[in-house]
């Protein structure tokens, strides 16, 4: 699974590509785990930008489930954007709109997060 | 095989309509119904066909009990849920009380919901008829004597006794019942449940419910998917949704609309049944539910579509 990860402030962008599945689930979680680790109280947040998600399956959404438990139990904060449609009726049927906060495009989900973030990500 | 009678769909609790959910329901159809022409009987049922199953319908709420019809002599009953009180009314019209008849039970777990009917089960009064209860939890016996002791019950089990039978199944290994091959499988529950795959003339019937599935072990989805594999008809518990099943609900031993579809379409099944309805699900809710899972399974089909229904009381299904 290809990755795409970068950084605006304490703002960090987490951008899987692909399809998350039986086959490479594994591989989401452990490449997002060092994104979660420092996603605390006073520490980074995270945006998981989902532009180039095709498809997840169930094994895919129970590792959000499990970054999500991990993030509230660090009082940091994590959001989802820029979902493609199908991915995201998947996300709404299986209810993790009510897990998730979700934005339609990568900077208003970093503007819901910080506004020093949003000035990096506007100067480019 | 040749049909499935589900009696009773609803998960942990019967339930009823109130008066005013049927109400809304009259009212709701009668404020449709503004300026159509109902002049005749057949304009009404027209009218009625054409509105949605949770307008005109209830998906009712009698806790688990299903019937295999199998075209032999003898009965096939999974689960003795409140459903199996109304089985036995139509077993007393069809047969009855001089007709002796077999009845064989396959048990998913002994939990309440599972179990409470046999009480209310006539046909089990009538000596002469036979109930076979096959099951693999050890005290199989001993829940259906209990629920019947002192101070819980009036009438107790040894006034039934004479016409019931215990079996104790192994997982794994297939059984010659009344016909059919049934194979049990054991699912994660609290105290274990089973699932029974029934085979018979090139027909398959998965009855599964009351399972939990973790998504964590790929060789559990593995075992589930061949389980499944290529049946006619899987019978599933879809209690919650995915996020529930797996956050605040984790651990209360059932399963989501998205798994189930998941697992049917990696084993090439034909038809989904939704089954083990949430209790707080009015009939609008599980037909919202209905309607998600059937474009889920159309957003992620990658070879022929399965059929989705969500359960009903009374709802048959032809094999």
């Amino acid at each position: 699974m290809e990755f795409n990860n970068r950084r605006y402030g304490e703002v960090v962008v987490v951008a899987p590509a692909g399809r998350i599945d039986h086959a490479s689930a594994e591989d989401f979680r452990l490449r997002l785990a060092p994104a979660l680790e420092h996603c605390s109280e006073g520490r980074d947040r995270v945006v998981l930008d989902f532009s180039a998600v095709e498809y997840i399956s169930s094994v895919g959404l129970r590792v959000l489930m499990l970054a999500a438990k991990q993030v509230k139990a660090q009082k940091g904060a994590i959001v989802i954007a820029a979902m493609q449609p199908v991915v995201k009726e998947i996300f709404d049927i299986s209810r993790f709109n009510y897990v998730f906060a979700a934005f339609p495009g990568l900077r208003e989900a970093v503007a819901d997060l910080s506004t020093q973030a949003l000035a990096l990500y506007d100067a480019g | 095989m040749k049909r499935i009678r589900l009696w009773g769909t609803r998960g942990s609790i019967p339930v009823a309509l109130t008066a005013a959910q049927v109400r809304a329901k009259i009212e709701a159809v009668l404020r449709g119904a503004r300026g159509v022409d109902l002049g005749s009987e057949a304009a009404v049922k027209r009218h009625l066909d054409g509105l949605d199953f949770h307008q005109t319908g209830t998906y009712g709420g009698h806790s688990s009990c299903v019937e295999i019809e199998t075209g032999g002599d003898q009965y096939v009953l999974c689960d003795l849920g409140s459903g199996v009180r109304p089985f036995g009314q139509a077993m007393m019209s069809r047969h009855g009380p001089g007709k002796p008849q077999t009845y064989n039970v396959f048990m998913s777990h002994l939990h309440w919901d599972h179990i409470m009917g046999l009480p209310f089960f006539t046909p089990a009064y009538i000596p002469g008829n036979r109930l076979v209860i096959h099951g693999c939890h050890e005290r199989l016996r001993e829940a259906f004597v209990r629920q019947q002791a002192e101070p819980s019950f009036p009438v107790d089990f040894s006034i039934v006794a004479k016409q019931i039978e215990f079996v104790t199944l192994e997982p794994g290994r297939p059984y010659q019942v009344a016909g059919l091959i049934v194979t049990p499988k054991k699912q994660l529950h609290a105290g274990d449940s089973y699932g029974y795959r029934f085979e018979a003339g090139g027909r398959a019937v998965v009855y599964s419910t009351d399972s939990e599935h973790k998504l964590d072990d790929p060789q559990e989805t593995r075992a589930f998917v061949e389980f499944f594999r290529a049946a006619d008809v899987v019978i599933f518990d879809a209690m919650y949704s995915l996020a529930d099943a797996i956050s605040v609900k984790a651990d209360w031993g059932h399963s989501s609309n998205v798994v189930g579809v998941e697992l049917c379409q990696l084993a090439g099944v034909k038809h989904l049944v939704m089954y083990h309805h949430e209790p707080a699900f009015d009939d609008a809710a599980i037909e919202r539910v209905l309607a998600d899972t059937r474009r889920f399974e159309e957003i992620t089909r990658s070879a022929a579509p399965l059929k989705v229904s969500a359960a009903y009381d009374g709802m048959e299904i032809a094999l």
